[in-house]
């Protein structure tokens, strides 16, 4: 009988092996890493009853080609696979032998793919996410490339309730993600912030998982402060001397002395993880109670979904 | 004091505007006052010169709990003497090692032993971690040191370099790109994601430089690569 695998025949643009990420490093300069999109890794793990931090394989924007060694259950979720070869975003049994040709990705930047049982790889600091710049964590610490074979966890009993209907919409494609003020907010007055709020901005091909570059609209402090480095939180929004601002990412450096206009709330974090290179995208300002309230509906949502 | 939200899910802590020793302590104290409560709903801190950062989960902890957990943390803090733990860093000044040793000699006007000699008596502490795992910032550089960056950064900078850029001075923990003046590297691993802890500075640390020779650096590079 075959080894519970999974072989990469072809890792596509970028693959690596996320869970949710490590928390508790900072302080020593580690970024936790971790799915972009976690809300779709979340889904996909839940999908064939592992826990939703187990880990997943993370393709952008080109999928990978897997051969699985033995019959398993896997889930995709996230952007479009094409051609659409296998239903996604419900549990699918493959038989031994089969290979999955996930092909460019579409309607989103990134797709997970769940395996019953998790992927087994070494945790590190507490977690399997693949840690690119110091290249540890994950498998072993890179991109996946030809020829790797994975092993994969025992897996976990069947889900005996129907699939949840409406997980599409918990992972819908946005293009309108919502901020909070940044601690330095203030120093680049009302016009600028005005600016921000109304201008159209393009993803550009230079984003990655350490943060997005988007051009528009030149974002200019009212006043020119010499800034002291200073930690930085998830999903901030800096700006740098040429005005083009920059959405931090999941593997972001933990500090950094540009200012910071706004932050994405969490409860949007995941479309950031969706944005395609050429997408457009526009800011809506909330407050911080609307923020905590969107985050805290999301994980109800999630919750009833897998309550059918 | 000042604490405001930075986001929905994180707060950040000031206390200043510039680099100090009496910032330094103030932020060290409150940094391990509040990792000391280990509470769960505190995903991670950043400290910084003049600063503390403080991500925690918001459907769990709420802003108003978060100051004032702030506020009695930094009231034990300032009741607390600051402990430091001294970190001694053999560094291995050789030419091979630190290409940029004579031009920072050159433009400070003194010979390349005497760049060597203040670098490696200085007391330097740790304000913080960050850039890269293990990468701490170090403050105490001697003013005579001081040189701007490389104009065009190096490709590739080999893990353990010692550099020297404006008033800072480091070690790049794992190899990467950088602008920095290098004058030694260090047979240490600074950052080992599999050591605990995984990294060899911490924040609030004391760090003194020692100068050994190549035969030194050699065996102690051969003993770090088998642990």
């Amino acid at each position: 009988m075959s080894a519970p695998e999974i072989e990469i025949l072809n890792p596509g643009l970028l693959t690596t092996v996320q869970d949710l990420g490590r928390s508790g490093w900072a302080h020593l300069g580690i970024s936790p890493a971790g799915a972009a999109d976690p809300m779709s890794a979340r889904i996909a793990n839940r999908l064939v009853g592992n826990d939703e931090g187990a880990a997943v394989l993370e393709m952008t924007l080109v999928g990978a080609t897997l051969s699985f060694r033995a019959a398993c259950t896997i889930a995709l979720v996230g952007a479009d696979i094409s051609p659409a070869i296998l239903p996604m975003f419900e549990p699918v049994q493959v038989k031994a032998g089969f290979i999955l040709d996930c092909g460019p990705l579409s309607n989103g930047a990134r797709t997970n793919l769940a395996v019953s049982g998790g992927l087994k790889v070494p945790e590190v600091l507490g977690s399997a996410s693949t840690h690119l710049a110091a290249s540890f964590g994950g498998f072993h610490g890179r991109a996946l490339r030809r020829g790797d074979v994975i092993p994969i966890g025992t897996s976990k009993p069947p889900r005996d309730r129907g699939i949840p209907t409406c997980l599409r919409e918990l992972v819908r494609r946005r293009n309108e993600i919502r901020v909070t003020r940044g601690p330095q907010h203030d120093i680049f007055g009302a016009e600028a912030w005005r600016q921000f709020c109304s201008s159209e901005y393009l993803v550009t091909e230079r984003s990655n998982r350490l943060g997005l570059r988007l051009s528009g609209t030149a974002i200019i402090p009212a006043s020119r402060t010499e800034l002291l480095t200073e930690g930085v939180s998830l999903g901030a929004i800096q700006i740098p001397p040429d005005g083009q601002p920059i959405i931090l990412f999941v593997d972001q450096q933990t500090t950094g002395g540009y200012p910071k206009i706004a932050n994405v709330i969490a409860a949007d974090m995941h479309c950031i993880g969706q944005l395609r290179p050429r997408d457009t995208v526009r800011f809506q300002t909330v407050s911080l109670e609307e923020a905590v309230a969107a985050l805290r509906e999301q994980e109800v949502s999630l919750a009833e979904a897998f309550r059918q | 004091m000042q604490i405001e939200p930075a986001s929905d899910s994180s707060v950040l802590v000031r206390f200043g505007e510039s680099i100090s020793t009496a910032f330094f302590h103030e932020v060290m104290g409150l940094f391990r006052a509040l990792k000391a409560l280990d509470d769960p709903r505190i995903r991670n801190f950043h400290p910084a010169y003049a600063s503390l950062s403080i991500d925690f989960d918001p459907l769990r902890m709420s802003f108003r709990e978060i100051e004032s957990m702030m506020e009695s943390a930094v009231r034990l803090a300032r009741e607390t003497p600051l402990e430091t733990n001294l970190v001694r860093i053999p560094v291995c000044y050789d030419p091979e090692f630190g290409p940029d040793l004579d031009f920072i000699a050159e433009g400070c006007g003194i010979p390349p032993a005497e760049v060597v000699r203040l670098h490696s008596h200085a007391a330097y502490i740790v304000h913080f971690l960050g850039f890269s795992p293990g990468f701490g910032y170090l403050g105490g550089l001697p003013e005579q040191l001081e040189v701007p960056r490389l104009e065009t950064p190096r490709k590739h900078v080999p893990a353990g370099s010692v550099g020297i850029a404006g008033k800072q001075t480091g070690i790049y923990p794992v190899d990467s790109p950088g602008g920095w003046r290098l004058i030694g590297r260090t047979p240490l691993r600074m950052f080992n994601p599999l050591r605990n802890p995984p990294t060899k500075l911490q924040p609030g640390d004391a760090v003194q430089f020692v100068a050994i020779d190549r035969a030194n650096f050699d065996e102690v590079a051969k003993s770090e690569s088998s642990r």
